[in-house]
């Protein structure tokens, strides 16, 4: 099997159990629980399947195992003490597990993203819990992406899913009165998702990013920040360089990017396009896409990129939107004048302003105010090859 | 699924609240306890007396103590509950975010693990 039939079989595999933990939380609203049943149903395939073949729908099969599973799960529970919370619940109630048709195995992951960007949940655990039931990627793989001891993730995810039971936090998707308030919460968290991937630590799970938007996206049909997200996370993965070394973007061979990847990304930047004032994703999105206009047109259309950051400066402000727009001015009025465009020293110390104005101040011919810049910009990363690349322009001057 | 509603607040008198401040707060906690019935999720609620009507027991080096005043002498004090019979905690999350004092306190929203029925205690469901 090639390496990339491999991945794919891994995805789909991946995929079917992001939908049953979807499907069997839905019905118990105890994540930990399902996962559990899903383990012990896998585990059973692994033994059985060998023997007696692969059934004709392996989902169904594994769903049914599973949903046996938690039964008697409930019934030894039932047993030992008065009934725990909601078993007899899910046993006897219309929204039991029995009523699940495994011939017609419909996705809950929709539900199961918005329960793990729930506002009760706390934001920096929101993106992991996505990552591992929705993903179906291992704690140990989710910690490692987060540059956090295995441990310590582990224990984050479990709080979080007792938490989730606990609260009774429902799986099911807001209505149209409260989506507005929802949704940003779980775009964000799949942001998140593709934000590690950025990082040298969790450049391996960029493909799983890039999937995850995608889903998000699917599922939702209709939401134009959405389709956004996934243009911005799927066109950034087509920039994605080869080998270890850190190269800036204007920088970068035209030549190496996935051109599939470009025009797929481009093809969800036209379902993100509708009329009225565009929102914080589509105009990332969109910057993305001028960069990867400098396939066709050979140039970086700084003036573009500038309109689109000032855009993005008034929709959604942050320091990063205020930086990046002052190396764009930089490069159109000069670096005097991009200097002039920075916004004042942030305070703590704001890594990507560093280099702003480290590459700023170099193009302006201050070399040793650049040089003091690089120093500081590379100690601020955390990233090796973000940092090896700021201590080769140091020493260059 | 039983939640209680825990409402947090800067205590006031009358005066600090001035000229028909206090009675309007009531009129609101009347409006609110009487749309939770009508709603058919209102379990039980008390609105409580100020902490400096409060006595605090404790045990300290196996002497039990009683103290006048609260148990943490804090800035917002907890000033009522309401107990809420809802499906789940949406539910329970937006009954809160209509609380009366959600504009000048902390409403805390807490699952309830068991409670007594007729002097019984009942886990939670």
């Amino acid at each position: 099997m090639t390496a990339g039939a491999r991945a794919a079989a891994e995805r789909a595999a991946r995929d079917s159990y992001g939908r049953l933990v979807a499907l069997l939380a839905t019905s118990t609203g105890d994540l930990a629980q399902a996962e559990d049943a899903l383990a012990d149903a896998f585990e059973r395939a692994l033994t059985t399947w060998p023997a007696d073949g692969v059934p004709r729908n392996p989902d169904a099969w594994l769903l049914t195992v599973a949903r046996n599973r938690l039964r008697d799960v409930w019934r030894s529970a039932a047993a030992r003490r008065w009934a725990p919370l909601d078993d007899a619940r899910a046993l006897a109630g219309p929204d039991g597990v029995d009523d699940v048709d495994p011939d017609a195995i419909e996705d809950r992951r929709l539900a199961l993203l918005f329960v793990c960007a729930h506002p009760a949940i706390a934001p920096d655990v929101r993106t992991p819990l996505m990552m591992q039931t929705v993903l179906g990627l291992d704690s140990q793989v989710v910690a490692r992406a987060f540059a956090v001891p295995p441990g310590a993730m582990q224990q984050r995810l479990v709080r979080a899913k007792r938490r989730i039971a606990a609260t009774r936090i429902p799986f099911v998707v807001p209505d149209r009165r409260a989506m507005p308030e929802r949704l940003p919460a779980v775009l964000e968290a799949v942001y998140g998702c593709a934000a590690v991937t950025w990082r040298q630590d969790g450049r391996a799970l960029a493909g799983e990013a890039q999937h995850l938007a995608v889903v998000l996206a699917s599922l939702l049909d209709d939401d134009a920040e959405a389709w956004a997200l996934a243009a911005l996370v799927t066109l950034s993965l087509a920039r994605r360089q080869p080998g270890d070394a850190f190269v800036p973007l204007d920088e970068q061979d035209p030549a190496t990017w996935d051109e599939h990847l470009v025009a797929e990304g481009e093809s969800y930047l036209r379902r993100a396009t509708r009329p009225g004032p565009p929102g914080r994703f589509r105009l990332e999105a969109a910057i993305q896409a001028v960069h990867c206009d400098r396939r066709r047109t050979g140039a970086v259309d700084w003036a573009a990129l500038r309109t689109l950051y000032r855009a993005l400066d008034a929709v959604a402000p942050s320091l990063g939107s205020r930086t990046a727009l002052a190396a764009v001015v930089g490069r159109l009025d000069g670096p005097d004048a991009g200097l002039a465009a920075l916004p004042p020293e942030p305070a703590p110390a704001f890594q990507p302003w560093w280099a702003a104005r480290a590459d700023l101040l170099a193009r302006a011919g201050r070399r040793q105010e650049a040089k003091d810049a690089f120093a500081r910009a590379a100690e601020l990363s955390d990233d090796e090859a973000v940092r090896d690349y700021l201590e080769a322009r140091r020493r260059s001057g | 699924m039983r939640y209680t509603i825990l409402l947090h607040y800067p205590e006031m008198t009358p005066e600090d609240l001035g000229e028909g401040g206090w009675e309007e707060g009531e009129r609101e906690f009347s409006a609110y306890a009487a749309t939770l019935q009508a709603a058919g999720v209102l379990v039980g609620a008390e609105v409580l007396q100020p902490s400096s009507s409060t006595t605090t027991l404790r045990t300290v080096d196996g002497v039990l103590q009683v103290q006048d005043g609260p148990f943490a002498d804090t800035k917002e004090q907890l000033g009522g509950t309401f107990v809420l019979d809802v499906p789940d905690l949406d539910a329970a999350l937006d009954w809160a975010k209509r609380a009366p004092s959600v504009g000048w306190g902390a409403v805390e929203v807490r699952p309830g693990a068991t409670h007594t029925v007729d002097g019984v205690w009942v886990p939670n469901a």
